[in-house]
């Protein structure tokens, strides 16, 4: 499928940008990829009886662990399948976790699955749904400091302005916050 | 900004790309790392609490004692191969997880020379040996601080099958706690391989996929 192997090369080639320090590539290389893993978290959540509002969940936490585990990645190899293993291990230990929810909507997720057009809308509606809960159990520093960078989107030195803080210490913060919330996640209804 | 409380995917995406410059040690320096102050740690404890036997040297011309180290090392090379694969989504761990199998293989051809060469009345007794109750307590315990080491490097890794991965990090452990333990060991049978060695392996083993269930989720 050539369609499949110039997509990732272009993947790899973004993430090879992104490892060398290149935030714009990352930011929209993760951008790109998204829709990608909810393909992939949306058939596993069907499978796995887990319900439609999980899936933006297993989204997060996906992207979150691509995040976190990136160094994992070797740079000679092609990136889907590392990217594939990543979201299967986080549907795995979702659908263990959370047990499986026998008699849910499966029917439901055939029709999204069936009709692309509809599946647009759907995904709007569970990225709304999916809104992170998780972020007010973080510790007060570690929140403002993730909401200063990713809900009001400033720079780092923006938000370290605005909070009062060294762009140092607020880059700690923000690492240590996106590791507490991967944390939150492993847990969630664990 | 409607719900200023809430994160959705895509401020997600802002804040996991504001801290691209955090970067992570790569794999192999932590593997390095980690697994070498585990082995430092071993060997400390070897060389003040045990020590070389009084014939080490005179026996390195020996191919039974001899055999002991290759036999140890092919189980902690195989096992370290086995868990560096292991230890990152979508690898293919391919031949190194039927390399494991090279060391009991070796085992069981040596103890079929022994058994061609030695008379069945001795048998036994070289494998009963002397030292069966140490061989079985001192591998699993020398091979604690390796195995610590290998987990907290598959821990910065992404181990797909968490229980295989630490059943990999406990062979590559004991292959190393035996390789120190074979210089102090008396016995130096294949048949005393065969199943003393194996069986504190086996133990390390064991633990090794139960503890990496445990410990080394992501």
């Amino acid at each position: 499928m050539p369609d499949f192997l110039a997509q990732d090369r272009e993947w790899s080639a973004a993430m090879r940008a992104a490892l060398a320090g290149d935030a714009t590539a990352y930011q929209r290389l993760l951008t790109e990829l998204a829709p990608f893993l909810r393909k992939i978290c949306l058939k596993a959540c069907a499978r796995a009886g887990l319900q439609a509002s999980d899936v933006e969940d297993a989204v997060q936490e996906t992207l979150l662990a691509i995040h976190l585990k990136r160094h994992t990645w070797d740079p000679e190899q092609a990136l889907t399948p590392w990217l594939a293993a990543i979201a299967r291990n986080k549907m795995i230990d979702a659908a263990r976790r959370r047990g499986r929810r026998a008699e849910t909507d499966i029917a439901d997720f055939e029709d999204v699955l069936a009709a692309p057009a509809d599946g647009e809308a759907i995904e709007r509606e569970m990225e709304r749904q999916g809104a992170l809960r998780l972020l007010d159990q973080l510790s007060v520093k570690q929140r403002e400091a993730i909401e200063a960078v990713s809900i009001r989107g400033e720079s780092l030195r923006d938000a370290a302005k605005t909070l009062g803080v060294s762009e140092g210490a607020l880059r700690v913060s923000v690492h240590r916050g996106l590791k507490a919330l991967a944390e939150l996640y492993r847990r969630m209804n664990g | 900004m409607v719900e200023d409380e809430t994160m959705k995917t895509e401020d997600l995406i802002a804040a996991l790309a504001a801290d691209n410059d955090t970067k992570s040690a790569p794999m192999s320096r932590t593997f390095a790392l980690d697994l070498g102050l585990g082995f430092l740690v071993s060997s400390l404890f070897f060389f003040v609490f045990l020590g070389l036997r009084p014939t080490f040297f005179s026996s390195l011309d020996e191919p039974r004692f001899l055999f002991k180290f290759l036999f140890s090392l092919t189980l902690a090379v195989t096992g370290l191969v086995l868990a560096w694969r292991l230890s990152r989504p979508g690898v293919d761990p391919g031949l190194a997880r039927r390399a494991v199998f090279l060391a009991p293989v070796l085992v069981i051809v040596a103890s079929l020379v022994e058994m061609a060469v030695v008379p069945s009345s001795q048998w036994e007794a070289r494998m009963i040996g002397h030292n069966a109750v140490h061989c079985l307590t001192l591998i699993p315990f020398m091979s604690l601080a390796p195995l610590a080491g290998l987990f907290l490097a598959l821990r910065h890794g992404a181990p797909s099958d968490p229980h295989r991965a630490g059943a990999a990090a406990a062979l590559a452990s004991a292959g190393l706690a035996a390789f120190l333990y074979a210089a102090n060991c008396p016995d130096d049978s294949p048949f005393f391989v065969a199943v003393w060695y194996m069986i504190a392996t086996s133990i390390v083993v064991a633990l090794g996929w139960f503890a990496g269930g445990r410990l080394l989720r992501w």
